[in-house]
C-alpha cells in the first residue's frame, strides 16, 4: 500500500526543480476567434487574442460601471469568489489534497463565515436606516461579533475533528493555506468595497492605474526594452517601467479630471431607505471643486500660463498613480514567483490568452489596501454612518448626555 | 545542489514511522532540562513519580509567578503577554525553520522578526491611541504617529513584503513561500490574540484573570479526574484525555469560576477598567464600580431551593458572566490544546520546546488560551460593553459641519422617539 503522506513528504521538500510539472493549460480560446484568425502567424496571433479580450474585459468594466455600484459591489464579491476558488484549487493539486475528508466543505464553509463578518461590519454601516426598521435586523447587527465568532469556531471545531491519522500534515497545510487565501482575497475585495462607497472615483482612479501601468508598460517593453528589470520576470525592462511609471502619471491626472467633474462618481455612495436604491447625489466635497494653482516657475514657460486650474483631487491622483507604478509591480512578481514555485503557467484558464482572473488581479489587491489607507489617513475622517450607528447602540441616559455635549459644541461654533 | 538533495531524501518518514527527522542546527525537544537542585532532591523517587513531582512543582512555581506578576499590575501583565507572545513566535517559528531545513535561508530570519515588529506596532499603536488619547494629543511627535498611523504600519509592512520579493531566491521559491506563508499564520495566530488579551486586561483585571484561572483550572482538573476516575477514551489525537475528565473537569471548572469571581468581585483593584491618569503618568484602576459587580438578589429556582435551603441568595451578575465563560473554557477550550496536538502529530515533535522542565515550551502551557481570549473579547464586545461615550464625542469633533448636523438632528429625533425629548424642546 503506497502510503499516501510519504509521497507527500517527499513532493514537499523536494528542490523546486524536482518537482513535477502540471501539465499545460489546455487551450480554451473560443472556435470562433481561431477561425477569424487562422490566417495569422502564431505570434501575430497570441497578440491579437491578447487585445481583443483586453477590449472585451474592459467593455465589461465600462458596462458594470454603468449600471451602478450595486452591480459593482456583486462584481467585486464574484471575482473574490472566483480568485479563492482558483487559489485553493491550485493548494488541492500542489497536495493532491482533493480527496482529503471534509476538506472542500470546509474551505467554503470559512470562505462564507469570513465574507459574513466582513459584509456585518462594513456594509451593514451604510444601511444603518434600513436595518432599524427591521427587527430581526437588528438583533443580527447587535451580536453581529458574537455571531461571526461562533460560525467560525464550528468550522474550526470541525476541522478538529476531521483530522485523519495518516493525513495530519496535509490537513494542517490546507487549513494553512486556506486562511492565506482569505487573508488575500477577501480582506482586499472588502477594502475595494469600502473604497467604492467613499466614492466610485477611488475605486475607478487605481484600478484603470494599474492596468494602464500594465498596458503601457508592456507597450513601451515592447518597442523600447532592453535591460532586464527582476530575474523573477525576465520579460519586464527597465524601459517598460520607466515610461509605464510617467504615462500612467499622466494618464491618471488627465482621467482624474474628467471624472471629478460628474457627481456621479465623485458622491459618497448611500443607500436612500424611502426608494430602496443606492444614491450618489451630494455637494461635491472640496477635493472637487476647481482651484487656482501657482505653476512652479519651471513649468511656466513650458504651459505658458502663471497659474492652471485643476481638481485637488488630482495632486491625490499622482500619488495613487505613482504608487500603481512603483509598488504595485511587487504584486505582480509576487505573483510570478508563486506561480514559479507551484511550477503552474497560470492561475487558470479563465480568460484566453490571459490566465486566470487571479492573473488579472494579482496587481490590484495592493493597490486596494494602499487606497484604502491613503484614504484613511488623509482624506477622510471617521465615517459618521458608524458613528451614528455606535451612538444608537448606547444607553438613553448616555445619549442624553452626549446630546447636550454636541448641542453645546454646535452653539458654540454657531452652526445651530 | 547533491548534499542538499541527500539531506531532503531523509526527510520522508510518514506519519506511521517515528524515525526523527532533524538534522538542522535548531535543538531537538528531547534533552532533560530540569535543574540539578530538582535532579538531586528527587534521585530516590522512580521515575513515574519523579515526573510527577518535577511537573507539580513547576506547575506551583507558575502559578506563584503568575499571582506576584497580579500583584505588580497592569503594566508589568501587559509586558509579562508581550514577553510571552515573542516567546510563542519563536517557538513556532523554529518548528517551522526544522520542519524546511530552511534556517539559512537569505533574509528569512530577519524578515520574521521585521513581520512581528511591525504587527506589533500596528497593534500597540491602535491601543495606545485608543487608551492613551489624551497623553498622545499632548506631546507633539506621538499626535503625527498616531494621527497617520495606519499609513505608516502600511508603509513598514510592505517594505518587509517587497524585501521577501526582492530575496526571492531561484532553486528556493517553494521553500520561501511556505516560510512567508507559515510567519503569517503564526502571526495571525500569536499577535492579534496576545492583543485581544490586552485589550480584556484594560477593560478590568477580573477579564483577564479569570478566564486564564479557568482554563488551567480546567487542564488541572481535567486531568486529575481522568487519572483517577478515567475510562473512557475522547478523542483519538490525544489518547491520555478521558469523558470522565472532561466531564469532571467541566463541573469543577464552573463551580471554580463562580467561586473565583466571588472574591474577586469584592476588589476595586480587579474590577475597575485600567486608565491612565495624565498627572500622575502612572496607570489607575478606581471607579464606581458598574452594576455588574454590585451584590444583588436572586431567586433560586424552586428545584435548586430544596437542597440549598434558601429562597434568595446574594450575587454578583457578573458570576452568572462566568459560567459563560468557564462553559466555554471547559468545551470549546479544548480544542485549541486538540488542534496544538494535531499539530505536533503531523510535524512529528514531542513539545513546542524546551523552555519549561515537564511541561515542554510556552506554547504547549498557551494552546488552549488562544480560542479563550478570543472569545472574551467577543463576549465583552457583544454583551458587557457598549461603545465608549467619550470617545464618540471626540470622533465627532473630527467630522465636518454638515456630517455633525446630520447627525446631531437624527440623535434628536431618535430621542424625541423615545420620549426622552419631549419636554426639553427648545432651542
Amino acid at each position: 500500500e503506497v502510503d499516501l503522506d510519504e509521497r507527500l513528504s517527499e513532493l514537499d521538500l523536494r528542490n523546486d526543480s524536482d518537482i513535477p510539472d502540471i501539465p499545460p493549460a489546455t487551450d480554451s480560446t473560443p472556435e470562433i476567434l481561431k477561425r477569424a484568425l487562422s490566417g495569422l502567424s502564431a505570434r501575430w496571433k497570441n497578440w491579437w487574442i491578447r487585445g481583443i479580450l483586453t477590449l472585451a474585459m474592459i467593455s465589461v468594466f465600462f458596462l458594470i460601471i454603468y449600471l451602478g455600484s450595486f452591480m459593482l459591489m456583486l462584481l467585486v464579491l464574484s471575482i473574490q469568489v472566483k480568485c479563492y476558488h482558483e487559489i485553493i484549487t491550485i493548494g488541492y493539486r500542489v497536495y493532491h489534497s482533493y480527496d482529503l475528508p471534509w476538506f472542500r466543505s470546509l474551505s467554503w464553509y470559512f470562505l462564507l463565515c469570513v465574507n459574513y463578518f466582513f459584509y456585518g461590519e462594513t456594509v451593514a454601516d451604510y444601511f444603518a436606516t434600513f436595518v432599524q426598521r427591521r427587527e430581526q435586523l437588528q438583533f443580527l447587527i447587535r451580536y453581529h461579533r458574537f455571531i461571526s465568532f461562533a460560525l467560525y469556531l464550528t468550522g474550526f471545531c470541525i476541522f478538529v475533528l476531521s483530522l485523519v491519522k495518516k493525513h495530519y500534515r496535509l490537513q494542517f497545510y490546507m487549513f494553512a493555506w486556506t486562511h492565506v487565501t482569505l487573508l488575500i482575497t477577501v480582506t482586499q475585495s472588502h477594502l475595494v468595497i469600502q473604497n467604492l462607497f467613499e466614492g466610485m472615483i477611488w475605486f475607478l482612479v487605481p484600478i484603470s492605474s494599474v492596468i494602464c501601468n500594465d498596458i503601457t508598460a508592456y507597450i513601451f517593453g515592447f518597442f523600447f526594452g532592453r535591460t532586464p528589470l527582476i530575474k523573477l520576470s525576465p520579460k519586464k525592462t527597465w524601459e517598460g517601467f520607466i515610461g509605464g511609471f510617467f504615462s500612467t502619471v499622466v494618464f491618471g491626472f488627465i482621467f482624474s479630471y474628467f471624472l471629478a467633474q460628474y457627481q456621479y462618481f465623485v458622491c459618497p455612495v448611500e443607500y436612500n431607505s424611502e426608494t430602496n436604491r443606492f444614491v450618489t447625489e451630494c455637494e461635491p466635497s472640496e477635493l472637487f471643486q476647481m482651484k487656482k494653482y501657482l505653476v512652479p516657475p519651471l513649468l511656466q514657460a513650458v504651459l505658458g500660463s502663471e497659474t492652471v486650474n485643476m481638481y485637488p483631487f488630482q495632486m491625490h491622483s499622482i500619488a495613487l498613480s505613482t504608487f500603481a507604478s512603483l509598488i504595485g509591480p511587487f504584486g505582480g512578481f509576487f505573483a510570478s514567483g508563486f506561480k514559479r514555485a507551484f511550477k503552474i503557467k497560470d492561475f487558470a484558464d479563465t480568460i484566453p490568452g490571459h490566465g486566470g482572473i487571479m492573473d488579472r488581479f494579482d496587481c490590484q489587491y495592493l493597490m486596494a489596501t494602499f487606497v484604502h489607507v491613503y484614504i484613511t489617513s488623509f482624506i477622510r475622517g471617521p465615517n459618521p454612518s458608524k458613528l451614528l450607528k455606535q451612538l444608537l447602540i448606547l444607553q438613553p441616559e448616555q445619549q442624553l448626555s452626549v446630546y447636550k455635549a454636541l448641542k453645546s459644541h454646535l452653539i458654540g461654533k454657531g452652526i445651530l | 545542489e547533491s548534499e542538499s538533495e541527500n539531506k531532503l531524501d531523509g526527510e520522508t518518514a510518514s506519519d506511521s514511522e517515528s524515525k526523527s527527522e532533524f538534522g538542522g542546527p535548531p535543538p531537538v525537544p528531547t534533552s532533560d532540562d530540569t535543574p540539578e537542585v530538582l535532579n538531586r532532591a528527587l534521585s530516590n523517587l522512580s521515575s513515574r513519580w519523579k515526573n510527577w513531582w518535577v511537573r507539580g512543582i513547576l506547575t506551583l512555581a507558575m502559578i506563584t509567578f503568575f499571582f506576584i506578576i497580579i500583584y505588580l499590575g497592569p503594566m508589568v501583565l501587559m509586558t509579562i503577554v508581550m514577553c510571552v507572545q515573542i516567546k510563542c513566535f519563536h517557538e513556532i517559528i523554529t518548528i517551522g525553520y526544522n520542519v524546511y531545513h530552511s534556517y539559512d535561508l537569505p533574509w528569512f530570519r530577519t524578515l520574521s522578526w521585521y513581520f512581528l515588529l511591525c504587527v506589533n506596532y500596528f497593534f500597540y499603536g491602535e491601543t495606545v491611541t485608543d487608551y492613551f488619547f489624551t497623553l498622545v494629543q499632548r506631546e507633539e511627535p506621538l499626535r503625527i504617529l498616531s494621527k497617520y498611523h495606519r499609513f505608516i504600519s502600511f508603509a513598514l509592512y510592505l517594505t518587509g513584503f517587497c524585501m521577501f520579493v526582492l530575496s526571492l531566491v531561484k532553486k528556493h521559491y517553494r521553500l520561501q513561500f511556505y516560510m512567508f506563508g507559515w510567519t503569517h499564520v503564526t502571526l495571525l495566530i500569536v499577535v492579534t490574540q496576545s492583543h485581544l488579551i490586552i485589550h480584556n486586561l484594560f477593560e478590568g483585571m477580573i477579564w483577564f484573570i479569570v478566564p486564564i484561572s479557568c482554563v488551567i483550572c480546567n487542564d488541572i482538573m481535567a486531568y486529575m479526574f481522568g487519572f483517577f476516575f478515567g475510562r473512557t477514551p475522547l478523542i483519538k489525537l490525544s489518547p491520555k484525555k478521558t469523558w470522565e475528565g472532561f466531564i469532571g473537569g467541566f463541573f469543577a471548572t464552573v463551580l471554580f469560576g463562580l467561586l473565583l469571581s466571588y472574591v474577586m468581585s469584592g476588589y476595586r483593584c480587579f474590577t475597575c477598567p485600567v486608565e491612565f491618569n495624565n498627572d500622575t503618568n502612572s496607570f489607575t484602576v478606581d471607579c464606581e464600580p458598574s452594576e455588574l459587580f454590585q451584590l444583588q438578589e436572586y431567586n433560586i429556582p424552586l428545584v435548586l431551593q430544596s437542597v440549598v435551603g434558601w429562597k434568595t441568595v446574594r450575587m454578583y451578575p457578573f458570576q452568572i458572566h462566568s459560567i459563560a465563560l468557564s462553559t466555554f473554557a471547559s468545551l470549546i477550550g479544548p480544542f485549541g490544546g486538540f488542534f496544538a496536538s494535531g499539530f505536533k502529530r503531523a510535524f512529528k515533535i514531542k513539545d513546542f520546546a524546551n523552555t519549561i522542565p515537564g511541561h515542554g515550551g510556552i506554547m504547549d502551557r498557551f494552546d488552549c488560551q488562544y480560542l479563550m481570549a478570543t472569545f472574551v473579547n467577543v463576549y465583552i464586545a457583544s454583551f458587557i460593553r457598549g461603545p465608549n461615550p467619550s470617545k464618540l464625542i471626540q470622533q465627532f469633533l473630527t467630522l465636518r459641519p454638515d456630517q455633525q448636523l446630520h447627525i446631531f438632528n437624527t440623535l434628536k429625533a431618535h430621542l424625541v422617539d423615545k420620549g426622552m425629548l419631549g419636554s426639553l424642546e427648545d432651542a
